[in-house]
């Protein structure tokens, strides 16, 4: 009996999704409901939950902090899509080239940012972009003449801070994606293209443009939703989540700070729904214009 | 056959792989390390966290004397040391679920109320602190108190005084002795500015160490009675405008890390930059570690003053160690806790370890201990911190410390402060609008 149930044709498929379906429901749905019930009450050090109804809410209309928050991680996202998208594009298709030399040599050195720490990473570019004399970002930018910066304490000058960061670290992963992707187009397609007298430019955005379309729509979703929920970068580069005027702070910080910093679990519910909610609507809205939720016969 | 033996294997393998994560998560990160202090097999291992690695030498001398002094109730004390937001977080969420707590544990003094929320998760130490209540400064318990009950035991006084670098000063023909008042201190400031380049002190965008001390000149503070904010306050308008005078006239200016006690502000105090801190005494432990090219050259003094006569010290900062209703032993805990907090051997070793002020004040009267010369503060400093403190002894104020207190500080020290140091925002405006951000916060 035991044994039929094990070999059986038609149970395997759900016993080997089982791991994933487990792990979902438990570390995802049940989180999700129990975080949505919890932004409905006050929650207090082991104590009884409160139920408030949409006080939590109603508060986080009226907080400008948050809505510093929202408008950070907003502008990193953006801002993030806009460099890690075109340039791993764009190197990905150099080293692809058949006439790059060391083609292996620039993929790793790409890559090998994200093999580092956050944390160690986000330390360092701290000490390159201190605001004494001597860092090293000041010291480079003293060659000509410019006056120290105090690049952790100015909206924009921090922005640079955090951008660099990003990019640093995930350009090469998002080169490597597209690499992957640049590997499926068939070569037959170029040579084609070239007898037609297609140039380089024009088989550049007839061809592989196109045809890396999946890759870009899941490039832009998961950077999306990684910018979105940007903190440790931001936690690093401030060494702690009180940057100056708020400057580094995210969506995810300001939960980080609701929750687990000032105990206030219920409220830090309702941060983490509304940044679920807006993640969802970004996102749902990209793949629905990107036509992913099309049948496959009409795309 | 052999198949089912492997599925079996692989479930075993799997479940033992989360039951192992399970498990890590409830040790703490962080450098953990266990003191015996001589005990024998029967001792009970306590578990002890903190964000001070310091405070833990200053427990493993203790531990030796009350394993000797109890060999019936012998402990074994397992320290984990973490950074400061890392510990109080993982400790606060530990005390909410009620698993993974240590039996003890260090709380700043700007994290304790978060932990007197509601009904505090922490054991009461009225009965322990009571044999000591008579020896030390009441108003040190009193900041770890709710509705008169004691949930932690302090550990020093923290009165504020200026630390002046002579060597400085001296080069800019500027006596520390004859700054009383604020505009002394202004005057010599001009005067160092103009003779050397550095600047007299810092203007603090992190930290409220100066506001609070120039509130307590005036009898005011952060929270009106009722323990409410009152950021916008006729005080607190006068303490900074004060401030940003002294940095309009390049006595002071804003330092790398906000505030003396950062790793990148001792940098600059090392190299000579800035000439003075006013900070609680606790300050001294920062030199003697951090700061070594500046030994034999700072003196201690007390702050200046708005006017002659107001009240020249503050006390600032402070730790409260506290024990957990998880703890293995309580009573246990709280015994030794006593011991090696209030008692007076620890107070003179709070002294001699750490180099704090201590709480039982008539260890500051008390000559042989006060001005050791094997001391290393003793040696370090110009002028024995003692003098300086039994001198202001009565004028120490305090700043209260309320539910409202984190949420002021952390407006105050990401937002108003910087505002005001360092984009020249109107103070008045400044204050407005953090009184505001903080009412709707504590909304």
């Amino acid at each position: 009996m035991f044994k039929k149930f094990l070999y059986s044709q038609k149970v395997a498929p759900y016993v080997f999704v089982l791991p994933f379906v487990l792990v979902f429901l438990i570390f995802w749905v049940y989180p999700l409901i129990s975080s949505f019930g919890m932004s409905f009450q006050k929650v207090t050090l082991g104590q009884e939950a409160a139920w408030i109804g949409i006080d939590n809410y109603e508060k986080l209309m009226g907080d400008g902090v948050f809505l510093k928050a929202v408008t950070n991680s907003a502008i990193y996202m953006v801002l993030t899509l806009v460099i890690l998208i075109p340039f791993p594009m764009l190197f990905a298709v150099l080293i692809n080239n058949k006439f790059m030399w060391a083609r292996e040599f620039f993929k790793s050195s790409f890559f090998f940012p994200a093999l580092t720490s956050v944390v160690v990473a986000g330390t360092i570019f701290r000490l390159m972009f201190g605001e004494m004399e001597g860092s090293l970002i000041n010291s480079f930018l003293g060659l000509f003449g410019v006056e120290p910066i105090k690049f952790l304490k100015g909206q924009t000058t921090g922005f640079i801070a955090l951008l660099a960061l990003a990019t640093w670290r995930w350009t090469g992963v998002n080169m490597l994606y597209f690499l992957s992707g640049l590997k499926n187009i068939p070569d037959e397609y170029y040579e084609a293209a070239s007898i037609d007298g297609a140039s380089p430019i024009q088989r550049f955005t007839k061809i592989t443009m196109p045809l890396l379309k999946p890759t870009t729509i899941y490039v832009l979703t998961i950077s999306i939703y990684a910018g979105l929920a940007m903190f440790i970068e931001s936690m690093m580069l401030w060494n702690g989540n009180n940057s100056p005027k708020n400057i580094g702070l995210t969506i995810v910080g300001y939960l980080y700070r609701q929750g687990i910093e000032k105990n206030n679990l219920g409220y830090a519910a309702a941060v983490g729904i509304v940044l679920l909610v807006i993640t969802m609507v970004i996102n749902l809205t990209q793949l629905a214009f990107t036509g992913m939720f099309k049948k496959e016969e009409e795309a | 056959m052999k198949k089912k033996v492997w599925i079996v294997l692989l479930v075993l393998s799997m479940a033992t792989w989360l039951w192992g994560c399970g498990k890590t998560s409830t040790t703490a990160g962080g450098e953990t390390s266990v003191l015996d202090g001589g005990a024998g097999e029967d001792a009970v291992e306590l578990s002890y966290w903190t964000f001070v690695e310091l405070h833990g030498q200053h427990f493993e001398k203790m531990l030796e004397k009350w394993n000797t002094a109890n060999p019936d109730r012998q402990i074994k004390l397992n320290v984990t040391v973490m950074p400061y937001d890392d510990m109080h977080n993982k400790l606060s969420i530990a005390v909410q679920t009620g698993v993974g707590a240590p039996d003890i544990a260090d709380i700043e003094l700007g994290k304790f109320p978060d932990f007197l929320a509601g009904t505090p998760q922490l054991v009461e130490l009225n009965d322990v602190i009571d044999p000591y209540r008579d020896t030390i400064v009441k108003s040190r318990i009193d900041l770890y108190s709710k509705d008169g009950v004691n949930y932690g035991i302090p550990t020093h006084v923290g009165a504020s005084v200026a630390f002046y670098n002579t060597e400085i000063l001296e080069e800019a023909g500027v006596d520390y002795k004859t700054i009383v008042t604020w505009e002394d201190f202004k005057q010599a400031g001009i005067q160092v500015y103009e003779k050397t380049g550095k600047y007299m002190g810092t203007a603090d965008t992190s930290a409220t160490w100066e506001l609070s001390q120039l509130l307590a000149q005036q009898g005011a503070d952060f929270t009106d009675d009722a323990g409410n904010p009152t950021i916008n306050s006729e005080p607190l308008v006068k303490a900074l405008t004060l401030l940003k005078d002294l940095q309009d006239n390049n006595v002071i200016a804003t330092i790398a890390g906000g505030q003396p006690d950062t790793e990148e502000a001792y940098g600059e105090f090392n190299a000579g930059n800035y000439a003075t801190a006013f900070m609680p005494l606790w300050q001294m432990s920062r030199y003697t570690n951090y700061m070594k090219d500046l030994s034999g050259k700072i003196a201690i003094a007390p702050i200046p003053v708005i006017e002659e006569g107001m009240p020249r010290s503050v006390g600032g900062g402070g730790t409260g160690t506290v024990v957990t209703k998880t703890a293995k032993d309580i009573e246990l805990a709280k015994d030794f806790l006593a011991f090696a907090k209030l008692s007076e051997d620890a107070n003179i070793e709070i002294w001699n370890t750490l180099g704090f002020d201590p709480v039982n004040m008539d260890v500051w009267e008390m000559k042989d201990v006060t001005h050791n010369p094997d001391n290393q503060f003793v040696q370090y400093f110009i002028n024995n911190p003692f003098d300086v403190l039994n001198d202001i002894k009565d004028e120490i104020r305090l700043i209260k410390s309320t539910s409202a207190s984190p949420t002021i500080n952390i407006v105050l020290c990401t937002v108003t402060l910087n505002e005001v140091f360092e984009d020249g925002k109107d103070i008045k405006q400044a204050l407005d609008d953090a009184q505001a951000q903080i009412e709707q916060e504590l909304k």
